[in-house]
């Protein structure tokens, strides 16, 4: 049995979702859970049917941003005087850049982006994907503890089962120290939808979409079905979408349940980046496009008519 | 301005990959090698950088193999000033890389004002040598960089976080920028950069020579294998409006009934 500490951040009334599916995995531990900010109650009496024994929030001076000093800072502290084996988080935008940093002040390994992993006799092996999923392989950490270790989202699934603990909320005060990179100003993105990264279904659009304008249709099956949009390279370079939404090999790699490509013909460098999706559907014109043989469902037909039938039969039964 | 690039080499996209026969690694013997994608961003801004500021040096550095330094020439014929090289053949992790570029950095008898990376490497895509890196050289780190605006040592940095949105970050020099596509247009090497590129200084040391042993090996990789391949799916033939509503009413039971999806 390992000591283990969950990372997670606070969203509006819970935690991210990753957070859930990784507890799921850790039953048998001894695992608590700490975000920097308020826990909210509702999560914390969540958290603890999946197995966190004590959910800690973090509080300090100049902690209300992200800062990957000040959080590297008041982390490191608390960790250490937790003396723990293990330290996840699901691998969000704040853990990827604040992980590598908080592993190197503790001169420790970190495992990126996990697609699954076992903690036999407390000790972590995982599996990742390299060359954009193009190759799986086992990953063990070694050297100094803790080890590190970030989970791709939707990878794991929720647990099937509840493992209940006692899940203590308590207050924790930490330190951020120095902060020479500072945000001083936040720009909304153009969506408030969830991020690709972490979006169960996804609606992506192709080179096929002709015009930025034209994404509308897929904004609407989207809506639909809450799904999050994205787009190719193809799209991307020929200004239609932003890179924020690009998904493969130079985009982002993303594994929903769902992932539905309109218009796309299934590159190598765009698969690489959702081949793990756990059901994809295709719509091209072309019965020979390669994102076929990747397809699990795949309709030969015209975008422009086709995704207009399937948002309207979807919100028959949403 | 002491500027440093740190690139690596990864097989092409286009590439095929097959794990090798223990499954330690990838077959190596025919790929093809180039730059990683987003470290040509970061060479563009180097440049950029130092055309700003006179007196400026550029200096990339790579850890990896000799056999083909395809990726460091790139970046001189683009106009770097001098290159370091540090040999390894083996598959190295993020903290013996960052450890490496650390001593590289540091024989060069340098202090770097900024280091620029790209955001991630699209071999093993971990995105941890250039956070290691700082933390090492005890310097601040931006990530993700989309946008970036240089004063007098004073950088605005804009990093791209979930859903597109941008934090904007002032940071002061030293610092290290990791940068994303988007963040500028990487220019091409011209025909007479090429030429002088061949000329340009070129500096090689050993792991040892930087201070990495097999002692700071952090993480280990096995049983590399090809993912599961999927059974074939289910294609429906939708060109002829009459048969649409049809083919789609099927596709949705599926995904709810057979998939369970939605
Ligand atoms: C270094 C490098 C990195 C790359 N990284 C990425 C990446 O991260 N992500 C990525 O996506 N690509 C990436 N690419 C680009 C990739 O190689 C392809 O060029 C790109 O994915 C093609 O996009 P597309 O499928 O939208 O366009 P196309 O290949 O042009 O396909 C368009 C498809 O739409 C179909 N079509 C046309 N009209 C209709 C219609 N009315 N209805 C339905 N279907 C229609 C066509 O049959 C065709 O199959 C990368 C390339 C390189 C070299
Ligand atoms: N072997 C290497 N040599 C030089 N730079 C590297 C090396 N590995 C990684 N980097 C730099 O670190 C960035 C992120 O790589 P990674 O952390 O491996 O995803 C890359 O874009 C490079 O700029």
């Amino acid at each position: 049995m390992a000591k283990v500490l969950v990372f997670t951040e606070v969203t509006s009334d819970n935690v991210k979702s990753v957070t859930y599916e990784i507890l799921g995995k850790l039953a048998g531990n001894d695992v608590d859970v700490a975000a920097v900010g308020q826990v909210p109650a509702g999560a914390v009496s969540e958290l603890a049917k999946y197995g966190a024994a004590n959910v800690h929030s973090l509080k300090g001076d100049n902690l209300d941003k992200y800062s990957p000093e000040g959080y590297a800072n008041a982390l490191k502290e608390f960790i250490g005087n937790g003396g723990y084996d293990y330290v996840f988080a699901g691998s969000t935008s704040l853990a990827k850049d604040l992980f590598p940093r908080l592993s190197g002040m503790f001169d420790a390994g970190m495992a990126s982006e996990v697609t699954n992993f076992t903690m036999d006799g407390g000790t972590f092996a995982g599996t990742r994907p390299l060359f954009a999923g193009k190759c799986l392989a086992k990953v063990e950490i070694e050297g100094p503890k803790p080890h590190f270790v970030t989970v791709r989202p939707n990878a794991l699934g929720m647990p099937s089962s509840e493992s209940p603990a006692a899940g203590n909320a308590a207050d924790a005060s930490v330190a951020a120290g120095e902060i020479r990179a500072a945000i001083k100003e936040i720009i909304k993105g153009a969506s408030e939808k969830l991020d690709l990264t972490e979006a169960n279904i996804i609606v992506s659009g192709g080179r096929a979409m002709k015009e930025a304008s034209n994404f509308k249709i897929l904004d609407e099956l989207a809506d639909a079905i809450g799904a999050t949009v994205g787009a190719s390279r193809a799209a991307v370079d020929s200004g239609y979408a932003p890179h924020s939404m690009q998904v493969g090999q130079t985009g982002k790699t993303v594994a929903p349940s769902l992932y539905i490509a309109c218009g796309i013909s299934g590159a190598i460098q765009h698969l690489a980046g959702m081949r793990t999706s756990k059901c994809i559907v295709a719509i091209n014109t072309d019965p020979d496009a390669p994102i076929f043989t990747k397809a699990d469902y795949g309709i030969v037909g015209d975008l422009f008519q086709i995704v207009p039938i399937l948002t309207e039969e979807l919100k028959k039964i949403m | 301005m002491n500027i440093f690039v740190c690139i690596k080499q990864v097989p092409d996209t286009e590439t095929k990959i097959t794990p090798n026969g223990d499954g330690t690694y990838i077959e190596t013997s025919s790929i093809k090698w180039i730059m990683n994608p987003y470290d040509e961003f970061a060479v563009e801004q180097a440049l950029l950088t130092k055309q700003a500021n006179s007196g400026s040096t550029v200096t990339v550095v790579r850890v990896g193999g000799v056999k083909d330094t395809e990726a460091l020439r790139t970046a001189l014929a683009m106009g770097a000033d001098d290159a370091i090289l540090v040999e390894s053949d083996d598959n190295l992790d993020s903290f013996m890389t960052a450890k490496a570029l650390k001593g590289a950095i540091e024989k060069s008898g340098k202090t770097a004002d900024v280091i620029f990376t790209g955001k991630q490497a699209i071999d093993d895509d971990c995105l941890q040598v250039p956070q290691l890196l700082a933390g090492m050289l005890n310097i601040p780190s931006v990530s993700v960089v989309v946008g970036c605006e240089e004063a007098g040592g004073a950088f605005t940095l804009k990093r791209e976080v979930e859903g597109g949105a941008l934090e904007v970050y002032e940071v002061k020099s030293p610092a290290l920028i990791a940068c994303n596509k988007g963040l500028n247009t990487p220019r091409y090497a011209s025909l007479p950069g090429i030429m002088k590129a061949k000329r340009k200084p070129l500096a090689q040391h050993s792991l040892a020579d930087v201070g990495v042993s097999d002692a700071d090996r952090r993480v280990k990789y096995s049983n590399f294998q090809l993912p599961p391949e999927k059974p074939a799916g289910k294609k429906f033939e939708a060109m002829d409006e009459a048969v649409q509503a049809s083919v789609v009413a099927e596709v949705v039971g599926l995904l709810r009934n057979e998939a369970k999806v939605i």
